[in-house]
Formats: structure tokens, C-alpha cells, sequence
């Protein structure tokens, strides 16, 4: 019986102990006619675990190995071979909330030492434990500003339109259950950037937020400082969503403007942790102190034990769903644990110097490759703004085609626009640390032979 | 065990892991970013050589208890066994490199698992259709409700503002009907431990939107009125919500659709013996009955019989459902290893999961009687988990259940949940699930046999446990009221 140890003799013992005379006795409260639908008939037999991995390995070796240029949220980075080779120690695999703080002082001291290194990355006073990804952050963080902004009356929150539009979408299914509406920012259509100009007709209003995007998913840099200030003279907090490479080389959301922002969520995909389809990533979380009592999600703090000694636990646990039920900030029970320990695994070895290494090779490797497909005829920058690591093209040509052509000489050659935003002709290309000189010109070869 | 530095004690101007970066870009490289946008002074990473990292963080990692190392009888968690096959299975590379957004021409193998994890989730729950994107058991009870939601909306039925909950139910019900929109209205369990029949039938009506329950409860017994309270929830209107959470007792036993459920979330973290990481990630795939099926969150694979290709279903597609919940969908790589554990069980497989949860929690429950413990529901048989109560314990000894946990850790046995569900007082809530051998039982047995007697000639080795673990017990007042949340030099 795969994972289960017990022998026939084991079956009896167990079964003379509790004074039953088949396993099936013990099911005996529940109704007979319940049971018929049971069978499960349409199942596989089992098999072992020689099978199953071959049979999951041809198809791993399916989606074959292609060249590609897709991000849009998630990033191909380099991962120490450290990372996951810790992160799935059983020890760490294989252990539980940290309910019972003495036995489990290794996961509450990885989740400590996550919540410092975030808020030092995002230039915030306090992080929690992490949430699911980036885009439920992101309506976690909605929640939390509606509760946070005592100002505030309003169940609004003003959303660019140049928001990564699968946060967007995410966002707005998890928080229109409770009647909160995100209203649109129009974008600059020949910058590619939110414009302070294009808030003033807001002015005025009661919103409880703005969520600014730095990046914003078309790869440009937003004016944050202007931004940022805007928000705060309107009585409106400031919800930021950033990318945390790109935070080696960016203003921290602590410092935008004069004030800072003041609830900050991203994706920590590019952090340590495998592009694997979408998940599990996680996503990070931090704010200012005066509105940690409204974060949701674990936190954990340092404090002593009975005899003084160093320990972490549990704490603020009067927000979570487990003590206040319905009255908890969320729903959120687990975080992201084991993503997150990858995470501070790879924060730690890459390190200050080297973090900005990394997001200096994809700024400097998105720029290069963009000149290599500009030069093409045709091919063209869709904005004027300065970009971190994506930068949107027109095409000549239907992006949808010219993409699905490129799928075929197995080079996926970015994200089409068409569908979200109306421009047929655009793709939103990406290069990171990991894309060779080669690896940009086998790109612009086979585009331009695509588009001759 | 000593006081472990923080890693940032570790760190020292200029060193660092010097194989993991590239060589830094020079300034002219980044002349395209405006200055008013760059980081004025670097981040406080760690500067840490690669073997400090390694150290500190297997150093760390002995400091937990696991399934790898103890019996880890949570209650309403099912902390089995997590096959490692499945982690091997899940880390292929042709898996992890997947980036979420590629083409289904370049998904076809991955897109096969999905497909055929969601029709495994299918049978062995007897719902009429599965997504797997929700990514965890919250945000699959989320998704759940909000298409109660959806169900309700679309036939313009706007008066049921209600949802109903047992008493007994996890914390997350009430806090997920509250981001639903939905008012909680909580419902008496009575002494044997099913739900109060008659407080049902007076608290349902036209304000009811639905009810959210487990089964097997969270009481550790299976609810033997189900039919009459599904049939009380539909003849007011409303849908009825199965919580997941102890899907395990049931397994091959009893399906929930069968028993009248329009809605449930499956915990694969628990049931399909995905690992907890610490604390996730999860993944919350949720089921549902005929009439929800317009609703279900996306994306989910599909499958054109004719061409054998897969394609993923979507909002385009499905342009009633719920929506996404996540940036792409949901945690792949969870439902891969879970796919793995229910391709190793299959039909048969599955059957003993709820038979020998269910053989090991009542041998658990009879021999703790035998050794002087109090079961909260005697009568009852005991489903994949049970409750003991210590409330004579805490009375006459003033030994707590807390009290008896911790003492349980200096055994080198991980504690069961304590003081849940919160209506037993003093309570121990066990399941030891499918996976631990009698002997493993028998030496937690043993150790709570050695507790009770300590507790009647020595309490204070109770009182003040534990004192073989890397710290004593913690000042969690302190904790709350000094906030230290980040590490400052």
C-alpha cells in the first residue's frame, strides 16, 4: 500500500483495540445509500513511482526548451543552486504554521528575517510573512486602504489603466464582492506613462487610494515622486506595486515623494523562485508602522523567552481570521512559506551589490535588444519613457501572428497587447541577466525573417 | 541549542556570494533612467559569503519539527507523509522553465496534467466540474461563495445577505463570507456533535444565501442529519458549501456530491499530501454541482477530443466566471505534486486514505481513553480525527491543554491543535492520518501516558514545559506589546 505502513498483523491489533470488526465497521454513522456513489470507477489504477515520474517527465520534456522573451509578471532569473536545495530540506518542506512557537524557532526566524530584508528593499517600516502573489496583494492591499484611510469614506480606489492587467482583473474579482469600486487612469498613449496631468479630474473626490506601478506594465518608469505627492494632497493613500529587482536600482517606495508610499505589494517571483507555470510564488507585502494593525496576513516578531533568551513568534494574531473570525482583516490563513524561505535564501546570497548587478543586466540587456528590433524596418518603440526591463514594440505587422510564427521557430517573442489595451501591432518584450549577446540576435534574426 | 544570529549578523562590507552575480554594469549602461528616479543608497541586503548562507540556513532549519522528523498530529491539518517523488516529479526542468504566459503550443504536457488532475478531483469528489486555480484552502472557500454570489446575482435573487455557519467551523468561513459580501449567521452544534437540526430550520429563509460546513465537522465526527440539513438549506434557497478541510476521513468513503453539497474546496496541502511548507503554499482547487458550473474561476484546461490538443479555458470562454484570482493560475507547482500523489494511489489507492485515517484515529482514540484521557464525544465514532477535552485535567491540576502540548514537545512529539474548535473546552484536537505506523502511535501514546502521570505527581515539568527545545516558553504579551517586527542594528 504506497504510504501506508501498516501489516496485516498491525490491522488486527488495531482493530481487537478498538473493538471492531472490520475497517468498515467504523464508517457505520454514515448513511448506506450515501456510500453507492464511491466507487470511483472512472479512476486510474495506482502505479508506482517509476511510472508516474516517467509519464510526468515526457511530458515535462513536451513543453520543450524555448527562447523566450515573455514576462509580463514573471521573469526568468538566475537561481543559486543554494536556494531550493535548502528550501526543500524537509525540515523546512515539511513543517507547518508555526503554531507552536519552541518547536518551530527555524521557519519563525527565516519569516523574521524575510519581513527585515522586504522592508529594507522597499524602503518600509514593516513587512508581513507574505501573501499569495502579486495580484491578490494587490486586493489585499485595497482592502487594507479602505480601512487604514479614517479620511476616507470611500469604498474607491483609483487603478492606472497601465496596471499589469491580470492584477487588475484579480484584483477587482476578489474585492467587488464587497462593493469596492477601481476606477481608471488613463495612460499617456505617446509616453506610455500615468501623467500627474491626467489626475486632475479627479481632484476633489473621495478615493481612498491610488495604486501606482513602478514599472507599470508597459516597462516604463512613472513620474512616483509626482505621483506619490498628488495622492497624499488629495487624502488618498498611496498603494505602490513594484517589481523588487528593480528596486537595486530604484527610489524605494518609502522615500516617493515627500511622504512615501504608504502599503506597498509586488510579485517576489523574481526573488528565487522558478517561472513553474505561474505558482506557488508569493507575494510580498510592507507598510508603514502606523497601519500595521490593518495589514493582513502572519506576522512575526521578536521577543524573549521565560528565561530572556532571543525567540520569534506569532504576534498581532488579534487581525487573523483564526481569533476574530469575522471581523479579521482577511480570510488569509497560510502565506507563502516555502516560497518565501527561497526568497530569503536568495536575498541573502545575492546581496546588495549583486542585486543591483542583476537588475542592471536587464535593464542594460532590454535596452540592447530593443535597439536590435528597432533597427529592424518597421519596427518601432511604442513610447517615448524611460523603461526598466520591458519595453513595448509595434510591429508592421499583426502582433498575434507575427508571435504565433515566431512559436513555431520555438522563440516566444513576447506578449501580445491586442487583447488588453487594443494595439494589434504591440508586444511587450523583456530581457533579464540570463539573455547571451546570441540569445538577443537569434530573437531579432528570426523576427526579421518573420516580418520579410 | 544556542541563540542563532540573525544573517544579517553575519554580514560584512564587501563580502558576499560572488558566483551568484554577474559582473556589475558600468553607469553608462544606465544613463536611460533618470536620476530622480535611482536609489539613493543601497538596499540593506546581507553582504554573506555562500557558505554563511548554507550554514545559517540549515543551522535554521533544525530548529523546526516536521513530518520528516516527528509525528505531527495536528488536527484538521493532515500532516502526512509528502512523497518526495512527487517534489522530484514537480522540479523537472521542462516543468519549472514554463513560463505561465506561453502558448498552449508550448504547454501541451503541462495543460495534460492539469486536465487530467481536474477530472481525478472530479470523480473522487462526484462534483460535475473542477478548477484548480484557487491557491489556497481560504482563497478556494473564497472562490466557493463568490460563486454562491454569482449564482444568486444572475437570477436577480438580491435578498440573501445571509450565510450560515456551525459554531464549530474553521475561522476562515466566517472571514470568507465577510469579503463575499455576506453577513455570518452562526449555528448551535448540539452535545453529540452534529449541528443543531431545529436552530437550522428556524435560521434559514429568504435572507439565506448558503452554508458553509465541513463533513466529517471539525468536531471529528462525521454529520449524520446531512441529508435533512441540505435538504432544509435547498427548500430555502439556498446553496450548500463544503469545506474541504477533512476531505481525508471521507476519501472513497462517501463523496460530497453525493451528500448534496453544491460547493467545495479541496485542500491538496492536506488531502493529496502536497507539503506546508512552513505555511504554504497550498492550493485550493474548488468543485461544483450543475448549476455553478457557469461560474467556476479561471483559467482551466480543456481538452478537444478530436485534435487531442488542450486549451485553456478562460474568461473568453467562460465570460460568467469569477474570474481569475491570481496573476496567471494559481499554484502550479503544487497541483503538480499533487497530480503525482493521485496518479501513485489511484482508485484503490484513495479508498484506503479514508479507511486507514480512519483505523489509525480510532485506535488513537480508544487506547488514549484507556490510558485516562476524556474524549469530548465518547459516544462517537471517531472520523480521521477526535477531541479530547482536559478540563478535568485543568480543574483538579490545574495542568491546561496548552500546558500538555508543550510538555509533548520535550517527547519529541510535535503537539495537536490545541483549543479548537473553540465550543470543547481544553481541548486536544489528533489526527495522525494514513501514513504513521503503529509504533509511532503507540510512542505518542506512551508519552501522553507519561504526561498524565506527570501531571498528577510532578505539574510543574507540565506547567513549565518545554526545556529541551531552543527556547522556553515565549513572552507573547511582550511580543504584542513591543513590537519588533524588523531587524535594526
Amino acid at each position: 500500500m504506497p504510504y501506508i505502513p501498516h501489516t496485516p498483523d498491525d490491522v488486527s491489533a488495531m482493530l481487537d483495540a478498538i473493538g471492531a470488526e472490520r475497517i468498515e465497521d467504523l464508517f457505520d454513522e454514515i448513511p448506506a445509500h450515501l456510500k453507492a456513489g464511491s466507487s470511483l470507477d472512472a479512476l486510474p489504477e495506482g502505479r508506482g513511482e517509476m511510472e508516474v515520474t516517467r509519464l510526468m517527465a515526457e511530458r515535462a520534456e513536451q513543453d520543450r526548451y524555448a527562447l523566450s522573451f515573455l514576462g509580463g509578471g514573471a521573469y526568468q532569473h538566475h537561481i543559486p543552486a543554494a536556494v531550493w536545495e535548502i528550501a526543500t530540506r524537509g525540515e523546512f518542506y515539511t513543517a507547518y504554521t508555526p503554531y507552536q512557537a519552541e518547536a518551530s524557532q527555524g521557519t519563525l526566524q527565516v519569516i523574521y528575517e524575510y519581513q527585515t530584508l522586504i522592508a529594507r528593499l522597499t524602503g518600509m517600516d514593516v513587512a508581513n510573512a507574505s501573501v499569495y502573489d502579486g495580484a491578490s496583494g494587490l486586493a489585499e492591499a485595497v482592502l487594507m486602504a479602505l480601512r487604514a484611510n479614517r479620511k476616507s469614506k470611500s469604498n474607491r480606489v483609483l487603478v492606472p489603466e497601465a496596471l499589469n492587467p491580470r492584477y487588475r482583473s484579480a484584483c477587482d474579482a476578489i474585492v467587488r464582492n464587497q462593493d469596492v469600486a477601481l476606477d481608471t487612469v488613463p495612460f499617456c498613449t505617446d509616453c506610455g506613462q500615468t501623467l500627474a496631468d491626467s489626475l486632475n479630474q479627479y481632484e476633489g473626490q473621495d478615493y481612498a487610494a491610488l495604486v501606482i506601478s513602478q514599472p507599470n506594465y508597459f516597462g516604463s518608469l512613472e513620474d512616483v515622486d509626482a505621483l506619490a505627492d498628488w495622492a497624499h494632497a488629495n487624502g488618498m493613500l498611496v498603494i505602490a506595486v513594484v517589481n523588487p529587482t528593480s528596486l537595486a536600482l530604484l527610489t524605494p517606495p518609502g522615500e516617493w515623494g515627500a511622504e512615501g508610499a504608504d502599503i506597498v505589494v509586488g510579485e517576489g517571483q523574481p526573488l528565487g523562485i522558478p517561472l513553474s507555470s505561474g505558482g506557488p510564488y508569493f507575494g510580498f507585502m510592507a507598510c508603514k508602522q502606523k497601519h500595521v494593525r490593518q495589514m493582513p496576513g502572519r506576522i512575526i516578531g521578536r521577543t524573549v523567552d521565560l528565561e530572556g533568551k532571543q525567540g520569534f513568534t506569532l504576534t498581532l494574531q488579534a487581525r487573523e481570521q483564526h481569533i476574530r473570525r469575522s471581523k479579521a482583516t482577511s480570510n488569509i490563513c497560510t502565506n507563502q512559506g516555502l516560497a518565501m524561505t527561497a526568497a530569503t535564501i536568495y536575498m541573502s546570497l545575492i546581496g546588495p551589490d549583486g542585486l543591483a548587478s542583476v537588475a542592471g543586466h536587464c535593464h542594460a540587456n532590454t535596452q540592447k535588444l530593443a535597439d536590435k528590433l528597432t533597427a529592424i524596418d518597421g519596427v518601432e518603440r511604442a513610447f517615448t519613457a524611460p523603461t526598466f526591463h520591458e519595453v513595448v514594440l509595434t510591429l508592421p505587422q499583426d502582433a498575434d501572428t507575427v508571435l504565433a510564427r515566431l512559436a513555431e521557430k520555438d522563440i516566444l517573442g513576447g506578449l501580445s497587447l491586442a487583447k488588453d489595451y487594443g494595439m494589434s501591432n504591440a508586444v511587450l518584450v523583456n530581457a533579464t541577466e540570463i539573455h547571451t549577446e546570441g540569445d538577443l540576435d537569434l530573437f531579432a534574426t528570426a523576427l526579421k525573417d518573420v516580418l520579410a | 541549542m544556542n541563540e542563532t544570529k540573525l544573517i544579517f549578523q553575519h554580514s560584512r562590507p564587501g563580502r558576499g556570494a560572488n558566483a551568484q552575480a554577474p559582473k556589475p554594469v558600468s553607469e553608462d549602461q544606465l544613463s536611460a533612467i533618470p536620476a530622480s528616479l535611482r536609489r539613493q543608497h543601497k538596499p540593506g541586503l546581507p553582504e554573506v559569503s555562500e557558505l554563511d548562507v548554507v550554514r545559517h540556513y540549515t543551522n535554521l532549519s533544525s530548529k523546526n519539527f516536521a513530518i520528516d522528523k516527528q509525528f505531527y498530529p495536528l488536527g484538521s491539518c493532515t500532516m502526512k507523509y509528502n512523497p518526495r517523488g512527487a517534489n522530484r516529479a514537480a522540479m523537472l526542468p521542462g516543468f519549472l522553465a514554463r513560463h505561465p504566459l506561453a502558448p498552449a503550443s508550448h504547454s501541451q504536457g503541462y495543460m495534460a496534467c492539469l486536465y487530467d488532475l481536474q477530472n481525478f478531483l472530479k470523480e473522487v469528489t462526484g462534483m460535475k466540474g473542477v478548477s484548480l486555480a484557487p491557491m489556497a484552502g481560504a482563497q478556494g472557500e473564497f472562490a466557493g461563495v463568490a460563486m454562491i454570489r454569482a449564482y444568486h446575482d444572475a437570477r436577480n435573487d438580491d435578498g440573501r445577505t445571509e450565510i450560515l455557519i456551525p459554531e464549530a467551523a474553521h475561522g476562515t468561513n466566517p472571514a470568507t463570507a465577510v469579503m463575499c459580501g455576506y453577513k455570518v449567521r452562526e449555528v448551535p452544534v448540539g452535545k453529540g456533535g452534529d449541528v443543531d437540526l431545529e436552530a437550522l430550520k428556524e435560521a434559514c429563509g429568504p435572507q439565506t444565501a448558503g452554508l458553509m460546513m465541513t463533513n466529517p465537522s471539525t468536531c471529528g465526527v462525521f454529520e449524520r442529519q446531512i441529508e435533512a440539513i441540505a435538504k432544509t438549506v435547498h427548500d430555502a434557497g439556498g446553496l450548500l458549501y463544503y469545506d474541504g478541510a477533512n476531505l481525508n476521513a471521507i476519501l472513497g468513503k462517501v463523496r460530497p456530491g453525493d451528500m448534496g453539497f453544491d460547493v467545495i474546496h479541496m485542500n491538496l496541502h492536506k488531502t493529496f499530501a502536497t507539503p506546508h511548507g512552513g505555511g504554504g503554499p497550498g492550493a485550493g482547487p474548488v468543485g461544483v454541482s450543475q448549476r455553478l458550473l457557469p461560474y467556476l474561476p479561471t483559467p482551466m484546461a480543456g481538452l478537444d477530443e478530436e485534435s487531442g490538443e488542450y486549451s485553456w479555458i478562460d474568461t473568453d470562454t467562460l465570460p460568467t466566471s469569477i474570474g481569475h484570482l491570481s496573476a496567471f493560475m494559481g499554484n502550479a507547482g503544487v497541483l503538480l505534486r499533487a497530480y503525482f500523489y493521485a496518479m501513485v494511489l489511484g482508485r484503490e489507492g484513495m479508498i484506503r486514505v479514508g479507511e486507514y485515517s480512519t483505523l489509525a484515529a480510532n485506535y488513537l482514540l480508544k487506547r488514549l481513553q484507556q490510558v485516562g484521557y476524556t474524549a469530548a464525544y465518547p459516544e462517537r465514532r471517531a472520523s480521521h480525527e477526535f477531541i479530547l477535552t482536559l478540563a478535568k485535567e485543568a480543574k483538579e491540576l490545574n495542568v491546561t491543554a496548552m500546558d500538555v502540548a508543550k510538555r509533548l514537545l520535550d517527547y519529541n512529539q510535535h503537539a495537536p491543535t490545541t483549543y479548537f474548535p473553540l465550543l470543547v473546552p481544553e481541548c486536544l484536537l489528533i489526527e495522525p492520518t494514513e501514513t504513521e505506523s503503529k509504533e509511532a502511535m503507540d510512542d505518542f501514546i506512551a508519552a501522553m501516558e507519561a504526561i498524565l502521570h506527570e501531571a498528577k505527581t510532578d505539574p510543574d515539568m507540565v506547567k513549565e514545559a518545554p526545556f529541551t527545545q531552543p527556547v522556553r516558553r515565549l513572552d507573547d504579551v511582550k511580543a504584542a506589546r513591543e513590537l519588533d517586527l524588523t531587524w535594526s542594528e
